[in-house]
C-alpha cells in the first residue's frame, strides 16, 4: 500500500511538471487576452479539484453519520481543508485574470459569488471543527457539512438571478464555443495533474488526522493509567 | 405523547418564561434600536434614498438582533441538566426543536412588528409596493433565519466560546436567504421590480432547510 502511494506521488510530481510545461510553453497564446489567459490552466482545474474535495467531504460526512467510524470523519476533515485551499487558489487567480481582461478585480457575478460563499461555508466548517469540544466534534461537523452542501445549489440559483459576467462554459457551449485543440490538450493535462495533487494532499492530510487521533488516544490511555496508580 | 402535544407544552413553557422575564425580547429590542439609530447617524438618508437602502438596513438590524435571542435559546436548558433529562425521556426530539424554533420565530416577529414604526419614523419610509407582500417576505425570511439559527444554536452550545460560534456558522449558510429578503424588500419598497422570484426562493429555502433540520436534530441532540 505504501509503495503504491509513493509511486502515485512520484507520478503526480512528474505529471505536474509536464502539465505546467504544457500550459506555459506549448499551448498557444490567446489572441485577445494574451499571456494572462494562461492562468486559465490553473484557475479551472483548481475549481474542479475544490468541487471534488467538497463532494468527498459531503459523502464522508453522510458516511460518518451512518457508520460512526473515525475513518470517514478523518476523510471529511482532510477533504474540507484541501478543498478550502484549492478554493482559495481559485479566488486569488480569478481577480488576477479579471483585472486586465474585465478591468475590475471583482464583480458580484453568479459564479464568483457562489465560489466565495462556498469558501465562507467551508471555512466556517473548519472553524467549527477547531472549536467543538472533544467527542462531539465529528457529529456537529458532519451535520454542518450537510447543511453546507445543501446550500450550494440554492446559492447558485439565487445569485444567477443577477446579471452574469463570468465567461459561459467554453466547452460544450454554443456554435462559436470550443477551445483550440492545443489549448484543450494543455487544459486536460492540467486538470488531471491538479486532481492528482488534490488526491495526494487529501491522503496525506487523512493520514495526519489518523495519526493525531492515535496520539490523542495514547495520551488519554497514559493519563488513565497514571491516575490509577 | 405525540409530537404535537410535546411541541405545544414546550412552546407554552418558553412563552410563559419569556412573558415573565422578557429577557430575549428586551435585549433584542434594545439592540435593534441601537442599530437603527447608528445607521441613521451614519447614512442620514432622504426618503428616496432610504427606500433603496432600507431593505439592507432593516434585515441587518433584525439579523443581529435575532442572534441575541437565538444564543439564549438553549442556554436555559443547560441549567440543572434539563437538556440531558430531555435526552433520556421518550419525548420526540423534533418536538423540542419545533417548539424552540416556533418560539424564536414569534419573538423575532414581535420584534419586527415593534421596530417597523421606528423605521418609518427615522427613515421616512413609505412603501410604493403593497404592504401584504412585505409581510409575506418578513414571515418567510424570519422563518429562514430562525429555523437554521435554532439548529445552529444547538450546535454552538457544545463548542468553546459558544456566543461567537453561532453567527460564524449561521451567516454563511444564510447568505441566499438574506439576499432574498433584502432584494425582495427593496423591490417592494421602491416598486421598481417584482419580488416574485425572491418570494418563491425564500419559500424553497424554508422548506428545504426545515426538512434538513428535522432530519438531523436528533443526531445533534444526542451527540456525545
Amino acid at each position: 500500500m505504501k509503495n503504491i502511494f509513493v509511486t502515485f506521488v512520484a507520478l503526480t510530481v512528474g505529471l505536474l511538471a509536464f502539465s505546467t510545461y504544457q500550459g506555459l510553453f506549448v499551448a498557444p497564446t490567446e489572441q485577445t487576452m494574451g499571456e494572462v489567459q494562461r492562468i486559465f490552466y490553473y484557475h479551472v482545474p483548481s475549481a474542479w479539484t475544490a468541487g471534488v474535495c467538497f463532494f468527498v467531504n459531503f459523502l464522508a460526512s453522510v458516511a460518518y453519520l451512518w457508520k460512526r467510524n473515525a475513518a470517514s470523519d478523518a476523510l471529511a476533515a482532510a477533504s474540507a481543508e484541501v478543498g478550502v485551499m484549492f478554493c482559495t487558489v481559485v479566488l486569488i487567480t480569478g481577480p488576477i485574470w479579471a483585472r486586465p481582461v474585465w478591468g475590475i478585480w471583482w464583480t458580484w457575478d453568479a459564479r464568483l459569488t457562489t465560489t466565495l460563499v462556498l469558501w465562507l461555508i467551508y471555512v466556517s466548517y473548519l472553524v467549527l471543527r477547531r472549536f467543538a469540544a472533544g467527542g462531539q466534534t465529528q457529529v456537529l461537523a458532519a451535520a454542518l457539512a450537510i447543511f453546507g452542501f445543501v446550500d450550494v445549489p440554492i446559492v447558485y440559483m439565487s445569485i444567477r438571478w443577477f446579471r452574469t459576467q463570468h465567461p459561459s462554459p467554453v466547452m460544450g457551449g454554443g456554435e462559436n464555443s470550443g477551445l483550440d485543440p492545443a489549448m484543450l490538450h494543455a487544459f486536460f493535462w492540467n486538470l488531471l495533474s491538479f486532481t492528482c495533487v488534490g488526491i495526494v494532499l487529501m491522503v496525506l492530510r487523512y493520514r495526519l488526522q489518523r495519526l493525531e487521533e492515535k496520539v490523542e488516544a495514547t495520551h488519554a490511555a497514559a493519563a488513565l493509567q497514571g491516575g490509577a496508580q | 405523547m405525540t409530537t404535537l402535544t410535546m411541541t405545544r407544552a414546550t412552546l407554552l413553557k418558553d412563552l410563559r418564561m419569556e412573558w415573565r422575564s422578557k429577557d430575549a425580547i428586551n435585549s433584542m429590542l434594545f439592540f435593534a434600536l441601537l442599530v437603527v439609530v447608528i445607521f441613521s447617524f451614519a447614512f442620514n438618508p432622504t426618503a428616496e434614498e432610504s427606500r433603496r437602502i432600507a431593505g439592507g438596513l432593516v434585515w441587518v438590524a433584525f439579523l443581529f438582533a435575532a442572534v441575541v435571542a437565538l444564543n439564549q435559546t438553549w442556554a436555559r436548558e443547560l441549567r440543572n441538566q434539563v437538556l440531558d433529562a430531555y435526552r433520556v425521556s421518550p419525548a420526540p426530539p423534533n418536538a423540542l426543536f419545533l417548539a424552540k424554533a416556533v418560539g424564536n420565530f414569534l419573538f423575532v416577529v414581535v420584534l419586527e412588528a415593534l421596530m417597523a414604526p421606528l423605521f418609518v419614523v427615522f427613515y421616512e419610509l413609505r412603501s410604493v409596493g403593497p404592504l401584504w407582500q412585505l409581510i409575506v417576505v418578513a414571515l418567510l425570511g424570519t422563518w429562514a433565519l430562525v429555523v437554521n439559527g435554532t439548529f445552529f444554536a444547538a450546535l454552538s452550545i457544545r463548542t468553546r466560546s459558544r456566543e461567537i460560534m453561532l453567527p460564524l456558522i449561521l451567516f454563511p449558510i444564510s447568505i441566499p436567504a438574506l439576499l432574498g429578503m433584502v432584494d425582495a424588500t427593496t423591490a417592494i419598497l421602491t416598486g421598481e421590480a417584482s419580488p416574485d422570484f425572491w418570494i418563491k426562493m425564500l419559500a424553497v429555502y424554508d422548506v428545504v432547510f426545515t426538512a434538513v433540520c428535522l432530519l438531523l436534530f436528533e443526531t445533534v441532540l444526542n451527540a456525545e
